[in-house]
């Protein structure tokens, strides 16, 4: 082969606390799909911004089709033929498919002529989108086409795609996977940002793997395993969790025909939504985010008490009308998906971060200080919290350490429900294994778990049953024996009542 | 070439070092300030810095003036810390001046006293009634409360010039708009003999240590600085966002109103329409100052009455026009607000590049 289409040499870029790219070197063929494997925090992310344009490295050369280059931003990277789709959208709701392309367009091109380049592009490529729909309207899979489409525009001779999965049923996966080996075979170059290692096989045939800011291998990914890649990426295999069969006990959640408008302009209504989670079992719910999940977990949690009255009960009470304080007496535990500013307050210390949820060292409405920081040290010791002690901030903690400090502040309350949210999102492996066994231990304890999560590996691993979110509703549950990855993807298109009927 | 990069984790020596910083600029402004009015820079700084706290009755002044000023800002700590804006704190201190004045009217020359008892809750009440009014408008019609604390400042004055230019004049006062002067059992009991310094003065200090309690010792302050800080995490554990409101604005209400009614039955002795002088504005101020931490603000308080004090004397003896108090107010909130960035944001220089 000739030239390469992109090659880095010595990337280094430092941040005050941390080195997020030290020496990288990066080769890309034209026509290649190059993959960039690596953790949370590995300094992919980082990379692709030098790459666009839209972080400067402090060292390191790049050159592109063999010419060094210095990309100063974006525009600069776009004018010479790299495009980037984001892992999130930046669209506007209320504007067309292609009023939004055309707002991001040099001027001198007409809506007209923008709407028909759409119209080819879609058709050449098999992505079906009609420019004149309203964004709003758009499933997620189709927001992604647009991305898709204004990079292709552009006529890139080398496009990143950062985590573009992580939205996607499997089903659009696969569809997504045809779009971009056919632009590979056209001789764009491609570089592809995830963690997931069976996509990777799958599509990739250039792997560059990092791991704390350095590469720490390359490889072609169709001749490794899953476990040689994760062992690149993580040092280690990744543990397994085991999972024993359990006799589910009485139920302790109940949700009954619960429906709800929603409360924020654009969320998901709530459609007769009805579910159960019996004690010493794990319910798994799937589901592309944005389907209703959020506003579920708020009516679970107490949050949003707009619920009608027995929609929502606990070991048989109605608790509909309570809040969160009320719930977590009756033994009702809640991890949110957000760990900063909803799980956690940033500015606050770990031992004051317990005061959330835990009123153990509270007597007569004054603060304990030291029982305080006492209980917060055990539950940093006890769930192997890396962090400088209980005083710490909880802005100082990585994601996996302080989301083991907020799980461990719900598990050792004691729970006899515990709903959790995305549990290892943004979560390294080693941390997301912890919490994982975590879960399965109070689980095989007695408490009934309701796990929300996109990464449907992830419920498959930890769920008895699964049951499947969108669009507001709730699929019928399957035992875990019965699921697979595309009965589950076909229904997350909201698509079960039919294949029920048949059944 | 200079430059800023964000720190990783806030500075803890700027959080104090910055207000320090802040003041020394403020001084460096002023004396250009006054050179280029022509006037000794020096004996400017020296009516500031020097003048009122030269014997014990230039202390004392201090402290009087430093009393209001400390007891409004320390309610305003609290509503700030819950992400209250309440900014009109005169108008709730003008209110319980009213409100104080008003049972301060009704002594006779048999009244015990005990009347000043009356005096302050009827202070602290009158505040917390006009604040109650904010908090009511933000519950029940989600209006902003910074425009509506503040329009209320201006009802409550124009109310309290009604009062002094109508139903409550002095009928032998030559028709001057004021009140009689109070009966002598209203006037708050002085704390020593020999100076005007009063209990007013106690109990901002025992106010001090109050709010330190409730903000770092009780569960319910910290309910209040969680609301503040991350209302989703209020929400999330549970934490009513409409009591965080209202208990932010019953206190800060609460506490202005008691200044207000310590003033007039203190110092001023009456109500004339010259009760509002700004306290309430200025101890926003104060707040910010001291950091919004109970004993940063005793130290801002005090340096604010400075300013207060400096400013007259530099009006009397130096012949500076009145402004000048607000100028170095002003100079003061503003050099801090800029000194603040050096918390989140380091200077460094950078070589420029090749």
């Amino acid at each position: 082969m000739g030239l390469p289409r992109l090659s880095l040499q010595g990337i280094t870029k430092r941040y005050p606390s941390v080195v997020a790219n030290d020496a990288v070197h990066l080769r890309v063929e034209p026509g290649q799909i190059h993959a960039v494997l690596g953790e949370n925090g590995a300094g992919k992310s980082t990379l692709m911004k030098i790459i666009y344009g839209a972080v400067q490295p402090d060292a390191g050369t790049v050159e592109f089709n063999g010419r060094e280059v210095r990309i100063r931003n974006p525009q600069e990277a776009r004018a010479m033929g790299i495009a980037m789709v984001f892992q999130h959208f930046s669209l506007f709701d209320t504007l067309t498919v292609a009023e939004n392309v055309w707002l991001g367009m040099d001027r001198g091109t007409s809506l007209e002529q923008v709407t028909s380049q759409i119209s080819e592009t879609a058709a050449v490529y098999g992505l079906e989108l009609d420019p004149q729909r309203p964004v709003h309207t758009l499933s997620v899979g189709e927001m992604q086409r647009v991305e898709i489409i204004r990079a292709l525009l552009t006529r890139p001779q080398l496009l990143i795609l950062d985590e573009p999965t992580s939205v996607l049923t499997p089903q659009a996966v696969d569809k997504l996977f045809v779009v971009l080996r056919q632009l590979a075979s056209e001789g764009c170059s491609i570089l592809y940002i995830s963690h997931k290692l069976h996509e990777i096989r799958s599509l990739c045939d250039a792997c560059t793997v990092m791991r704390g800011g350095r590469v720490t291998g390359q490889c072609d990914p169709r001749k490794e395993t899953i476990g040689t890649l994760s062992h690149l990426m993580i040092g280690s295999e990744p543990p397994q969790v085991h999972v024993g069969a359990r006799e589910p006990g009485d139920t302790m959640l109940e949700v009954k025909h619960l429906s709800l408008v929603r409360e924020d302009q654009f969320g998901v209504d709530l459609h007769d939504v009805s579910l159960a989670v019996r004690a010493g079992e794990v319910l798994g719910i799937a589901g592309v985010s944005g389907n209703g999940q959020g506003e579920l977990l708020r009516v679970l949690s107490g949050e949003d008490v707009r619920a009608s009255a027995g929609c929502v009960q606990l070991e048989g009470v109605d608790v509909s009308a309570a809040g969160p304080a009320a719930r977590r007496t009756r033994g009702l535990h809640f991890v949110p998906e957000e760990r900063l500013g909803r799980g956690a307050v940033p500015a606050l210390s770990l031992a004051l971060n317990l005061l959330l949820t835990r009123s153990e060292s509270v007597s007569r409405g004054f603060l304990k200080p030291a029982a305080l920081a006492q209980q917060a040290a055990g539950i940093i010791q006890k769930f192997g919290v890396k962090a400088g002690g209980p005083q710490a901030l909880a802005q100082s903690l990585s994601g996996g350490n302080l989301q083991k400090f907020i799980v461990g502040r719900e598990i050792d309350a004691q729970p006899r429900v515990l709903i959790v949210s995305q549990p290892t999102w943004g979560v390294d492996v080693g941390a997301a294994a912890q919490i994982r066994g975590a879960i399965m231990a109070l689980r095989d304890a007695g408490c009934a778990v309701l796990v929300v999560s996109e990464e449907l590996d992830e419920l498959m691993e930890l769920s008895d049953r699964i049951v499947v979110m969108a669009k507001g509703r709730i699929s019928p549950s399957m035992a875990r024996a019965q699921a697979d990855a595309s009965k589950i993807g076909l229904w997350m298109s909201g698509l079960w009542e039919d294949s029920h009927v048949e059944a | 070439m200079l430059k800023l990069e964000p720190r990783g984790a806030p500075s803890q020596a700027w959080t104090l070092g910055s207000p320090v910083l802040a003041l020394l600029v403020t001084v460096l402004i002023g004396v250009l300030l006054l050179s280029s009015l022509g006037k000794d820079p020096l004996a400017g700084l020296r009516m500031f810095f020097w003048e009122p706290i030269n014997g014990l009755d230039a202390i004392s002044e201090l402290l009087i003036k430093a009393t209001p000023l400390l007891l409004i800002a320390l309610g305003l700590a609290v509503c700030f810390r819950s992400n209250v804006w309440n900014i009109g704190a005169e108008g709730q201190y003008v209110m319980g001046a009213i409100a104080g004045g008003g049972v301060a009217l009704l002594a006779t020359e048999d009244s015990s006293q005990w009347i000043v008892v009356a005096i302050l809750c009827a202070g602290a009440m009158g505040g917390m009634v006009w604040a109650a009014l904010v908090a009511f408008l933000r519950d029940r019609f989600n209006a902003n409360e910074i425009l509506t604390s503040l329009m209320l400042v201006y009802v409550a004055v124009q109310l309290l010039s009604y009062l002094v230019f109508g139903p409550w004049k002095d009928p032998h006062g030559f028709n001057f708009p004021q009140t009689k002067t109070f009966e002598d059992a209203t006037m708050i009991p002085r704390l020593f003999e020999g100076s005007r310094v009063n209990i007013g003065f106690a109990l901002a200090l025992l106010a001090v240590g109050a709010v330190w309690v409730f903000l770092y010792r009780t569960y319910a302050g910290f309910a209040q600085a969680v609301g503040g800080m991350a209302p989703a995490a209020a929400r999330f554990a549970g934490f009513s966002a409409r009591k965080t409101l209202w208990i932010a604005l019953l206190i800060s209400g609460g506490a202005a109103g008691l200044a207000g009614a310590l003033e007039v039955a203190g110092p001023i002795g009456q109500l004339t329409p010259y009760v509002p002088a700004g306290y309430g504005f200025a101890a926003i101020i104060v707040a910010f100052v001291g950091r919004l931490h109970p004993v940063g603000m005793v130290f801002s308080a005090v340096l604010m009455s400075m300013f207060y004090i400096g400013g007259e004397l530099a009006q009397s003896r130096l012949g500076l026009p009145k402004s000048i108090t607000g100028v170095f107010q002003g100079l003061l909130l503003f050099t801090l607000l800029a000194c603040d960035t050096l918390i989140a944001y380091r200077l460094v220089r950078r070589r420029t590049e090749v």
